[in-house]
């Protein structure tokens, strides 16, 4: 048996701990909004916070993360309100297929936690997750305002 | 739990999938005519009205469109209910909008643009007569070919203005006055004179009892409130709350899963596997043949696909692990001078003028095979019951489904009698969803298990290996240029492998098309927009047992590579700068000249640019629209490539969603650049050697260049969107390498080749 905070609950799995933690949220915790595409962590559909690391979930194994803290793209809104960076992906209206979204909205969450004013190098060095649809000059765009909005001032590392 | 099916067939998907509507548009009959004779309204049992195919409305006021087309990045679920809701008059920002595939396939939602190469307001004569007989029995309801705009343009203003008009009626009976007098307004109908109103939802259900207008009037461009107006997508914010609900998400009680092995060579089939071996593996519930794949039905995926990893089995290649990719190469370009070929233009004096010309030029391309790589993995779920099977897919048609479903079954050795699809939200698309492999495996598996829903995931590296690829292609030309420097005469022979014959024999009752004709491989290449006096394009088909498929622009991707390199070589043998060269190539063609020139301003194409860079350009007609695009790139002394900026113009006529147009240009170069700059798969013993994002590598956020999308105003009709963007992007960034470093980049992808500044 696995216990897990998930989205501030806590979770137990029953399930074999060598099962990627994907797996284990989307299956037996009924959360799909993290997405499985590669499985070999590479393309960072699958991007998910664990104790405030953003990492691909696809190559965690559930026995290794017994205890932790994690955050999936459900748990981002905190009760109901959009984050600033969610915020920031509607007003730049990002997403077209949406599908590598989740791990985008992660990723940039765990990058603006860490360093609150990216620079465009920041984010080219931060944001690794694949689009197929080709948003990326809407994510750098979202992610500097997404910035902007949580710090309170024009960004300049452009 | 037991599940109905009869319930099951009943739910659909709104944008966030999540929540399931009680009634769908049914019952709508048959509604006869795609020129909307017939648009009756009806009552649903769950108390919404349906006011035609399209639009049904409950009391509280909310809306539910049913869009026939999948949502698979391209804005469909916004640009449509945009149409009809222009002249429904209602807003869509005021959160009671539900957009929805509908899942009943009703004639009236046939894709007669694609099917007939028509806009439905120009579909008249006996080809449109046929056609909706054929649509009457199998309704192709189909998203492809940038037609979902083009073909809704019209029809979808049509069912707003006449679920209006029949509001209005409705209204006026109420008050007892002229319907003349009453006007849609903000979900509501106005009577004019006196200032009452009445909300859409207390009106519906009198409205559907009223015959509706055949041929309601439509508003002047003048008059749109949304038409041309950047508009928020409907489907954006649960895919930023990840609500959003893709075909891989669909979660049904009772449901099982599945992951699947294939015959790594192309062809291949199943000589035998030990069951027995996984059986007891936890969680696995059916080990099962699917004739050239293996497949575990398990009580989770990680089960399912672990199982199938161990599973025993050998395959037989039956003959074909000798396909190699350089030998189909070498092939290619032996069959430049094969002695049969087919015309697909020939003007005529082409070899007599090319025979007397001192100016000849002549270049051979190739382009290799491409994956589609769609984010969502393929994977589908399905149900198998007495007979009936039911799909969840992100299916690009519904009718390709049901064909693979029923032949599935029938590899089941049963029957699917009927075959209900519910298209979810899909992690793009591009032309792969267009098959019906999926729908075939889901629903062999499903009958191993009869009465559960079984969910079908294949791995990425399934993916990369059994792709339905973008062909493969040879072109060579030849253009004898006159006096002036513009070509006299152009003989162009391309040899590439027939999607129609590969796509049509895996998907078609009727097979494929005929190879040697196959218009695909020559699209864009027979007509470019350029005056060329006597041209001739030829096509040699080059079978291979390699599955082709629709990839996003088709056959576009390879010939505007083609075209556009070899019109920069011509302008460049002749001294001309390229731009100058095409726009006097243009005569009596103001919209693509207007387009140059937009691009000319917008790139400051003529401003002198640092050594090792270079700027270059290319103009393309696909899907009735043009773009012309610059691509501006770096070449470091060590030869290290950075694609800076693209500049892009588009005319795409009537402009509906201006922020989804930019945003499809955006996707689409990337795309287009992701293709030419690191895009290969390539055969090895007949099996792809290709498996994930490693070895077929995709472009990321840190080598995406900043993209400027410019849109020429037009009145005219609309064009497709989602694919015409991508074709001009590869050949612009070759002519942009050549302009930076003098080499000349004649076979993709580009990583290939190694670069040097002169
Ligand atoms: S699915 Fe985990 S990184 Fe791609
Ligand atoms: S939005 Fe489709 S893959 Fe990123």
């Amino acid at each position: 048996m696995i216990t897990l905070t998930v989205n501030g609950d806590d979770r137990r799995i029953d399930a074999d701990p060598d099962m990627p933690l994907l797996w284990a949220l989307r299956e037996n915790l009924g959360l799909p909004g993290t997405k499985f595409s590669c499985g070999v962590g590479m393309c960072g559909a699958c991007m998910v916070l664990v104790d405030g690391i953003a990492m691909p979930s696809c190559v965690v194994q559930l026995g290794s993360v017994d205890g932790a803290v994690v955050t999936t793209i459900e748990g981002v809104a905190a009760d109901g309100v959009l984050s600033p960076v969610q915020q920031a992906w509607i007003d730049e209206q990002v997403p077209q297929c949406g599908y590598c979204q989740s791990g985008m909205i992660v990723a940039a969450t765990a990058l603006l936690a860490e360093n609150p004013r990216p620079s465009d190098r920041d984010i080219d060095a931060a944001i690794t997750n694949i689009c197929r649809c080709g948003t990326y000059p809407r994510v750098r765009r979202a992610i500097h305002r997404a910035a902007e909005a949580a710090t309170g001032s024009g960004g300049d590392g452009r | 739990m037991s599940m109905r099916a009869g319930r099951l067939t009943r739910r659909a998907f709104l944008v966030t999938g999540a929540a399931v509507t009680g009634g769908l548009v049914v019952g709508a009959g048959y509604l006869s005519s795609i020129d909307m004779t017939g648009l009756d309204g009806f009552a649903n049992a769950d108390g919404t009205v349906g006011l035609n195919a399209w639009i049904r409305i409950a009391e509280d006021g909310t809306i539910t469109f049913a869009v026939p087309h999948i949502e698979m990045g391209q804005g469909i679920f916004t640009a449509l209910p945009m149409l009809i809701a222009e002249e429904l008059e209602i807003r869509l920002d005021g959160g009671n909008i539900r957009v929805e595939h509908p899942v009943d396939e009703l004639p009236v939602y046939a894709n007669y643009t694609l099917a007939l190469d028509m806009r439905p307001e120009e579909a008249t004569g006996p080809l449109y007569w046929a056609a909706k007989k054929v649509f009457g029995i199998f309704p192709l309801i189909v998203t492809g070919g940038s037609t979902s705009v083009v073909g809704s343009w019209w029809p979808l203003r049509v069912a707003g203005a006449s679920a209006r008009l029949m509001l209005a009626e409705a209204a006026a009976d109420v008050w007892q006055v002229p319907a003349g007098e009453c006007f849609g307004e903000d979900g509501h109908i106005v009577h004019r004179p006196t200032g009452r109103r009445l909300a859409y939802g207390e009106l519906a259900r009198a409205a559907s009892a009223k015959a509706p207008t055949p041929n309601p009037p439509l508003k002047p461009a003048s008059a749109f409130r949304l038409i041309g107006k950047p508009t928020p997508r409907l489907d954006v914010p649960a895919k930023v709350t990840g609500e959003a609900i893709f075909g891989i998400d669909v979660a049904l009680p009772d449901m099982v899963h599945a992951a699947i092995r294939q015959s790594p060579v192309f062809g291949g089939t199943v000589r035998s596997m030990d069951a027995g071996a996984v059986r007891s593996m936890p969680g696995v519930i059916e080990v099962v043949d699917l004739g050239d794949a293996v497949g575990v039905v398990a009580d989770s995926y990680w089960q399912a696909s672990r199982a199938v990893a161990a599973l025993p089995v050998e395959f037989d290649d039956n003959g074909n692990a000798g396909g190699d990719s350089a030998r189909f190469l070498a092939d290619m370009h032996r069959a430049l001078d094969a002695t049969e070929a087919h015309a697909f233009r020939d003007d005529g004096d082409v070899d007599e003028i090319l025979a007397a010309s001192d100016r000849v030029v002549e270049a051979t391309y190739e382009t290799p095979l491409l994956a589609h790589a769609c984010m969502e993995p393929m994977n589908c779920t399905a149900l198998f019951r007495d007979g009936e099977a039911e799909l969840w897919m992100g299916s690009q048609s519904p009718l390709i489904a049901r064909w693979g479903a029923q032949s599935g079954a029938k590899l089941a050795g049963t029957e699917a009698e009927s075959v209900t699809t519910h298209v979810p939200l899909t992690g793009g698309g591009f032309g792969r969803r267009a098959d019906g492999d999926l729908a075939r495996q889901a629903a062999a598996l499903a009958a191993s298990v009869p009465g559960r829903p079984v969910k079908l995931i294949w791995s990425r590296e399934e993916d990369i290996r059994h792709d339905t690829y973008r062909p493969h292609a040879v072109s060579r030309f030849r253009a004898a240029l006159g006096l002036d420097g513009l070509p006299l005469a152009w003989d162009n022979r391309v040899v590439s492998q027939s999607l129609d014959r590969s796509y049509g024999d895996r998907n078609l009752p009727v097979g494929g098309g005929n190879p040697a004709k196959d218009h695909f491989s020559v699209e864009g290449a027979v007509d470019p927009a350029y005056a060329i006096p006597r041209a001739r394009v030829e096509l040699v088909d080059h079978a291979t047992p390699v599955p082709i498929g629709f990839w996003r622009s088709v056959g576009h991707s390879n010939s505007a590579f083609f075209v556009e390199s070899f019109v920069d070589e011509c302008a460049h043998a002749a001294g001309i700068d390229p731009l100058l060269y095409r726009r006097g190539l243009l005569a009596g063609r103001p919209r693509h000249r207007k387009v140059l020139d937009m691009l000319a301003e917008r790139s400051q194409w003529g401003r002198p640019l640092a050594p090792g860079r270079g700027r270059g350009v290319a103009l393309h007609t696909a899907f009735r629209t043009i773009v012309g695009e610059v691509a501006e790139v770096t070449v470091g002394v060590d030869g290290a490539l950075s694609v800076d900026r693209v500049v892009c113009v588009v005319d795409c006529g009537t402009v509906i969603n201006p922020d989804t147009v930019e945003a499809q240009m955006e996707g689409a170069i990337l795309f287009g650049l992701t293709a030419a700059l690191h895009g290969e798969i390539t055969i090895e013993e007949g099996r792809v050697a290709q498996s994930n994002f490693y070895d077929y590598r995709m472009l990321g956020l840190a080598d995406a260049p900043a993209i400027e999308t410019h849109i020429v105003p037009s009145g005219e009709p609309p064009g497709g969107i989602g694919e015409p963007g991508l074709p001009p992007a590869l050949p612009a960034l070759a002519n942009a390498i050549f302009a930076a470093t003098g080499q000349r980049l004649r076979a993709l992808p580009i990583s290939k080749s190694a670069l040097r500044v002169a």
